[in-house]
């Protein structure tokens, strides 16, 4: 694939070395593959984009590591479970615990790479809700306009006008309440615990959604009265087609830099709820309660560095993999971008 | 029968109720118009800025709605259509538009805007046929076939004029409404695109309405032109005889302002005075009174009916003679 593009770039481009002249060899290129080709010339895109994947991958394969076959081939300490407890405290970084190890003497690494895991879904899970609610919500509102614009649009301004954290904790409780026993009967106890994962979600899906519907309602609402969409009409476009092929490819590239805003403020809500002891409960944990609990260990005697340091140094390298990501991929599907630059 | 028959044809708009609180709140952008294309005709309509000619051809084509009035297309009502068939019937006639750089979506290459046009009407049997078809379409309106993969920012305005018009004719039209298709680009390539509409009507028969506010450019491509001040018809009639001999004191002034290369012309230029009156708000009798030189006091209180004064020539003014009778 890649050769195969780089052969057609130059055979079309005598100046290949002058990659900001999309003209000449996006001549013989399809969408896909010219939007591709601006992708790799973004290098902080591509090594977070890189980064993130080897990351997913690797959190989702650490469970692997601890199985008997494989276990063998590994050095041991990629092998902790991350709620095994030992006597060693507060080990500093070394060949046995690369990153240390907590209060409990449990291993740092296994506990970052556990609780990256979570805190990974549960921005993805916050993060595909208001790409999906938010995205049609503020579509329609935008795009029928009048009356029904209106109405959603008070809807989500009462949302809003609810502090949300209070609005999410009484989601999370009456849920709870609600739906616990449910959970145990029809499943099973243990799935009921896991169900404090699912409404967790829940309450931050439902307060997530309402900032991209009005970004989207405002876009929506500009490119409803430009003429290609009255041109689209005229031809005898459907309402339907004009909103999925015209309007939601326009507002690509602000939902795409505003979904990447949202993941990590929605990790950092959910370690918020954590500390108030609403999302994630020990011994699971999330990167956001891992940090508020090394952030706990500090005192003026001695300096645990390592229990924040990791935590929070691998959040914050998820967080920028993901913006640098999130601007790639917005330049990269902009077929304009590359004369703007 | 004629391909496109407009009868009484009015378009309102509400005019913003906080601004303008004292008013009637009604701009009354097309006022009783009427009008026929015949099929393969090119019907011109001229008036300064402001005046509904926009108005009137989205009324036409129902992209804006008529406040009343009916357009028979073909021997059938578009007012009364409902929405789907509204847009079946779409695939008929379709528009040329004024601005090529925002016609066109920027996302998307030349090839899938004119590709867009086939795929809404179902005008291809599979995706070799799309292609092809696309490529005879670029090549018809002089653009070459691998332009098909390249974005709207990639092309120059008459280019992208170009796209505009391969889009409106993918769909096999019978009436293109043009509404001022030349007017965001500059005089060469004006020529250009104008030779281009008139051989591609040579070839397909297709009847325009042809929307400009130049005379010289209307003057060249249409048969009949209809001329219009504040939202009515002042004249109408065939080219030629218009720009040759304008009955109406305001098709008379207009006509003296188009530039004329002579420099020893002895042409007398009228010259207006004041600005059109707010369509909000016309003027009593003829619209036209507070502007004409040859106002009377009739115009003032009597609204002029468009009279026939010659073979096809007709004209709203009471200072123009009717035919003796007989």
């Amino acid at each position: 694939m890649r050769s195969n593009l780089e052969r057609k770039r130059l055979r079309n481009a005598p100046t290949a070395g002058i990659v900001g002249g999309t003209a000449a060899w996006a001549l013989s290129l399809s969408p896909a593959e010219a939007a591709w080709l601006r992708f790799k010339q973004n290098r902080a895109a591509c090594i977070g984009g890189l980064f993130l994947l080897l990351t997913v991958s690797f959190v989702i394969l650490w469970p692997v590591f601890r199985a008997p076959g494989i276990a063998n081939w590994l050095p041991p300490s990629v092998t902790y479970a991350p709620t095994a407890l030992s006597n060693l405290q507060f080990a500093a970084p070394a060949a046995g615990h690369w990153f240390g190890t907590d209060v409990h003497g449990r291993d740092l690494l296994s506990r970052v790479v556990y609780g990256a895991r979570i805190s990974l879904l549960v921005g993805l899970v916050g993060a595909g809700v208001s790409l999906v609610i938010g995205v049609l919500w503020g579509a329609v509102a935008g795009y029928v306009g009048g009356r029904c614009d209106q109405i959603m649009m008070r809807a989500v301004d009462v949302l809003y006008s609810l502090p949300s954290i209070v609005f999410v904790i009484v989601m999370i409780t009456t849920l709870e309440e609600l739906f616990k026993g449910w959970l145990a009967k029809v499943f099973s106890p243990e799935f009921a615990a896991m169900g404090r994962m699912l409404f967790l979600f829940a309450g931050l899906g439902s307060v997530s959604w309402l900032t991209m519907a009005r970004i989207v309602r405002g876009q929506v609402l500009s490119l409803r009265n430009q003429n290609f969409v009255l041109a689209s009409l005229a031809l005898g476009a459907s309402h339907r087609r004009i909103i999925f092929r015209h309007i939601l490819p326009n507002v690509g590239g602000v939902v795409i830099v505003y979904l990447t805003l949202t993941v990590p403020s929605i990790v950092l809500y959910e370690s918020f709820l954590s500390y108030l002891g609403l999302g994630i409960q020990p011994p699971q944990a999330s990167l956001g309660s891992l940090i508020a609990e090394g952030a706990s260990q500090i005192n003026p005697i001695r300096i645990y560095w390592w229990l924040i340091a990791f935590p929070g140094g691998f959040l914050a390298a998820l967080l920028l993999a993901l913006n640098f990501l999130g601007d790639g991929l917005r330049d990269a599907l902009d077929p304009r971008a590359a004369e703007r630059r | 029968m004629s391909l496109l028959e407009v009868c009484n044809l009015k378009v309102r708009f509400q005019a913003d109720r906080r601004r303008l609180r004292r008013s009637s709140g009604c701009v009354r952008a097309v006022d009783d118009v009427s009008f026929a294309i015949e099929p393969g005709e090119t019907l011109g309509l001229v008036g300064e800025s402001g005046c509904g000619k926009t108005s009137l051809a989205r009324a036409v084509i129902r992209l804006i709605e008529p406040a009343s009035g009916s357009v028979w297309f073909e021997g059938e009502e578009l007012t009364r259509l409902d929405a789907a068939a509204l847009r079946s019937r779409r695939r008929k006639f379709q528009m040329i538009f004024q601005d090529p750089y925002t016609t066109l979506d920027p996302l998307m290459t030349a090839g899938e805007a004119i590709g867009e046009a086939l795929d809404v009407h179902q005008l291809c049997q599979g995706e070799e046929d799309r292609r092809r078809q696309i490529e005879v379409l670029l090549s018809e309106v002089g653009l070459d076939p691998e332009h098909a993969r390249r974005y709207p920012h990639e092309f120059s305005g008459g280019q992208r004029q170009r796209i505009g018009i391969a889009r409106a004719l993918a769909v096999r039209p019978k009436l293109v409404v043009c509404d001022e298709p030349v007017s965001a680009l500059d005089v060469s390539v004006q020529a250009q695109i104008i030779n281009l509409l008139r051989e591609l009507q040579r070839s397909l028969g297709i009847a325009y309405l042809f929307i400009t506010h130049d005379l010289a450019v209307v003057e060249h491509i249409s048969q009949r032109i209809l001329v219009m001040y504040l939202g009515r018809v002042m004249e109408a009639g065939e080219a030629k005889l218009i720009c040759r001999s304008p009955k109406h004191p305001y098709t008379q002034a207009l006509l003296s302002a188009v530039p004329v290369l002579d420099p020893d012309s002895k042409r007398q230029r009228i010259i207006l005075p004041g600005e059109p009156p707010s369509p909000i708000d016309p003027p009593s009798g003829c619209p036209f009174h507070p502007r004409c030189p040859l106002a009377e006091a009739r115009c003032r209180e009597q609204t002029p009916a468009l009279r026939e004064i010659g073979a096809g020539h007709q004209v709203a003014c009471h200072l123009v003679a009717p035919p003796p009778m007989g």
